[in-house]
C-alpha cells in the first residue's frame, strides 16, 4: 500500500470539512495515531490461519513495523482479536467471552475464509459457524485460505485507518464504523 | 516373534478369528464378544506385550458399523491390526478396552461421540467434541442435517 493511497481516504475527509470541534479532533488526531500505530493482537489461532499469523509477525514479513507485534497472552491487554482460523459452534462461545473480556477499545480482524463465511464447511458441515460475525462484530475481513501474509497486513493496515477516523466524544459511532 | 508364529497364537487366543489377506499391517477380524479376551493376551503375554494402542477408531461401513484397533509392541517391534463388527445399527456395543489402554478412553468417547458405538465398562462414556445436548451421531452414513448440510 503506498503512502499516498493511505492518506486518501474520502470518509475522513468528508468529516474534516464538516467542520469538527478544532480542539476535540486534535486530540482525537493524537490518541488515534497512538492508538493505531500500537495495536496489540490477542495470542489467539484455530487453524492454519494461524500458522500464517506467525509468518507474518516472523522477521521476513515483520508485523512490528507497523505496531502491532506485541502478542498479548491475555485478552485484557489486547485490542485486537485476529480470528485465525475455522470457529466450530462449540468454540463460538468461548469466543466470545475471549472478546467480552478484552477492554475497549477492541478490533475484530476476520482473517480467512472460514472466519468470513465458513469457507470450505459452507455447504457439508454440521458443526461450524458459518462467519464469525455471528458471533462478535468485524473490522476487517481478510479474505484467503489461508492468506498471504502481504493480505494479512493489508488487513491490518486498513484497520489502522479505521481507528484514524475514531473520536473519543462517541467512540463506537464514527463515521466508518458499523 | 515373526508374523506366522504371531499369527498362530493370535488364532489360538480368539478362535474364530478371520486373518485378512494383503494388507499393509496385519489385520484380524475378531468376533466381537472375544475381543477383550484377545486384547487382554495381547497386552499381558510376555512374547506378545502389545504395549502401545496407537490407534482407535470406529467405521461404518453402511451396513455394518465397527472398531478398528491399531496396536503394537515397543518392545519387539510388531504391529497388529484388529477389527470388530456388527449390524446392529440401533445399539452397536462392544466391549471396552480402556482397562488395559487407557489411551482407548478418549478414542472410545470420540467413537460414541461421532458413531453412536457404545463400550461396556467404560468409566466415562459421553460427547467429546460436540455439545452434551447434541442429536444424532455425525459421522454415520445415514445421518441426516437439514438445516446445515446441503445436498447436490
Amino acid at each position: 500500500m503506498k503512502e499516498t493511497d493511505f492518506r486518501d481516504n474520502e470518509t475522513l475527509n468528508l468529516f474534516r470539512k464538516s467542520g469538527a470541534n478544532v480542539l476535540l479532533s486534535t486530540v482525537d488526531a493524537i490518541i488515534d495515531w497512538g492508538r493505531s500505530n500500537s495495536i496489540w493482537p490477542l495470542t489467539f489461532a484455530t487453524s492454519c490461519c494461524g500458522i500464517e499469523m506467525m509468518a507474518t509477525g516472523a522477521p521476513r514479513h515483520d508485523f512490528s513495523r507497523f505496531g502491532i507485534e506485541v502478542y498479548r497472552a491475555s485478552p485484557r491487554q489486547a485490542d485486537v482479536i485476529v480470528v485465525a482460523g475455522t470457529i466450530v459452534n462449540k468454540m463460538a462461545p468461548v469466543l466470545k467471552r475471549l472478546y467480552d473480556q478484552m477492554s475497549e477499545p477492541k478490533f475484530v480482524i476476520a482473517m480467512g475464509a472460514c472466519a468470513v463465511s465458513g469457507g470450505p464447511f459452507f455447504y457439508n458441515s454440521y458443526h461450524v459457524v458459518r462467519g464469525v460475525d455471528h458471533v462478535i462484530p468485524v473490522d476487517v475481513y481478510v479474505p484467503g485460505c489461508p492468506p498471504r501474509p502481504e493480505a494479512l497486513l493489508y488487513g491490518v493496515m486498513q484497520l489502522q485507518r479505521k481507528i484514524k477516523l475514531e473520536t473519543i466524544a462517541d467512540p463506537r459511532k464514527s463515521p466508518d464504523t458499523f | 516373534m515373526d508374523n506366522e508364529k504371531l499369527k498362530e497364537k493370535i488364532l489360538l487366543l480368539a478362535p474364530g478369528a478371520v486373518h485378512e489377506e494383503n494388507r499393509e499391517m496385519m489385520t484380524f477380524l475378531i468376533p466381537s464378544e472375544r475381543l477383550h479376551a484377545l486384547a487382554l493376551g495381547l497386552k499381558t503375554e510376555p512374547d506378545l506385550s502389545f504395549d502401545y494402542l496407537f490407534c482407535l477408531c470406529g467405521v461404518d461401513w453402511g451396513k455394518e458399523l465397527g472398531v478398528v484397533y491399531h496396536m503394537t509392541s515397543t518392545s519387539h517391534g510388531h504391529t497388529v491390526v484388529l477389527k470388530v463388527k456388527t449390524s446392529d445399527r440401533e445399539n452397536p456395543e462392544f466391549d471396552s478396552v480402556c482397562n488395559l489402554w487407557q489411551t482407548a478412553e478418549f478414542h472410545e468417547r470420540e467413537t460414541y461421540d461421532l458413531l453412536g458405538i457404545r463400550f461396556r465398562n467404560h468409566p466415562d462414556l459421553r460427547r467429546i467434541f460436540l455439545e452434551d445436548d447434541w442429536k444424532g451421531y455425525p459421522l454415520r452414513k445415514d445421518y441426516v442435517d437439514e438445516v446445515n448440510i446441503v445436498e447436490f
